[in-house]
């Protein structure tokens, strides 16, 4: 299966999926104008993955900051992941970032997948 | 050019730090936002402060682009918008300005003042509630952006409508972000 790899920006996260070195992260800034366009090519790949996943999925949340117009497409990403067996999220925030901490275990609530939270 | 002074004079006494009129588009809002990062990185500010500051003003600058197609409807001229941060000893406060059709007023202001009748609980569940009911592809989004900016602020949303002519009114925006952390 194609890696997605996408370079961050100062307006978007750099994201890679990879599915033979069970990479699957999200890193980063992601405040763009259009959420909707920007994580089109995430929700399509997510969407093949899902046709023939790996046993298990260990997919990172690494995000620095997010807008709320993607919070909506974060929550979208989530719910495409919701039906692959075998999914895990994990959710890392800055050891003092109360606020990222707090969204993750929104995004928990409003999904059934496991989440680990990681401090760093 | 006085008023080159009295602009100086105004802005040192409301102790701001950044402002910007004119029109907004993606690039000014990223602009805007490495400046004040910067600005607020060699002031050696607390992080979590700083992730608030960068967290509302991200949803005031979109905000102000997302509507900014609204007011170039209009052709008197008053296309532009304000935006500026203003640091006091025990708070930032984060401020806009822009024009909007008269006839959107009811609908901001009733967003507006739910908002502000919420506390803490009431606004986190009013956040999921439009997250999960809302498409992206709604304009304005439901005051999702608003609801965030009183969430990251933890304070009540300042605001106020300027009517301009029969079209439009600016609307004023401040929202504060205390410096000392309340212990709870």
């Amino acid at each position: 299966m194609e890696i997605l790899n996408l370079e961050g920006t100062a307006d978007t996260p750099k994201i890679i999926l990879d599915k033979g070195n069970k990479i699957f992260e999200i890193s980063g800034r992601s405040l763009p104008e259009d959420s909707a366009e920007f994580y089109k090519p995430v929700l399509e790949w997510i969407a093949n993955y899902a046709k023939q996943p790996n046993p298990a999925t260990e997919f990172v949340f690494k995000l620095e900051y997010f807008n709320t117009s993607s919070s909506k497409l974060i929550l979208d990403v989530l719910s495409a992941l919701e039906d692959i067996e075998g999914m895990k999220i994990e959710w890392c925030y800055m050891e003092d970032d109360e606020d990222m901490e707090e969204a993750g275990k929104e995004f928990s609530e409003l999904v059934e997948i496991p989440f680990e939270y990681r401090a760093n | 050019m006085k008023f080159i002074y009295d602009l100086h004079q105004l802005m040192a006494a409301n102790k701001v730090i950044l402002i910007y009129e004119g029109d907004f588009t993606q690039e000014t809002t990223k602009s805007i936002l490495t400046m004040a990062e910067r600005n607020l990185e060699s002031s050696g500010e607390e992080s979590g402060i700083k992730k608030k500051i960068f967290n509302v003003m991200v949803e005031a600058l979109q905000n102000i682009v997302k509507h900014s197609d609204d007011a170039k409807e209009g052709e008197n001229g008053h296309h532009a918008a304000i935006f500026l941060i203003s640091h006091a000893q025990s708070q930032y406060s984060i401020m806009s300005g822009n024009p909007i059709k008269n006839e959107n007023i009811p609908n901001l202001k009733g967003a507006l003042e739910r908002i502000n009748s919420l506390d803490k609980d009431g606004l986190k569940e009013l956040y999921k509630e439009i997250i999960k009911n809302t498409t992206i592809s709604e304009k304005g989004g439901a005051g999702l952006g608003f609801v965030d900016m009183a969430r990251k602020s933890g304070e009540k949303l300042e605001w106020s409508f300027v009517p301009m002519n029969d079209e439009f009114s600016f609307f004023c925006l401040k929202v504060n972000i205390a410096r000392v952390k309340e212990t709870v």
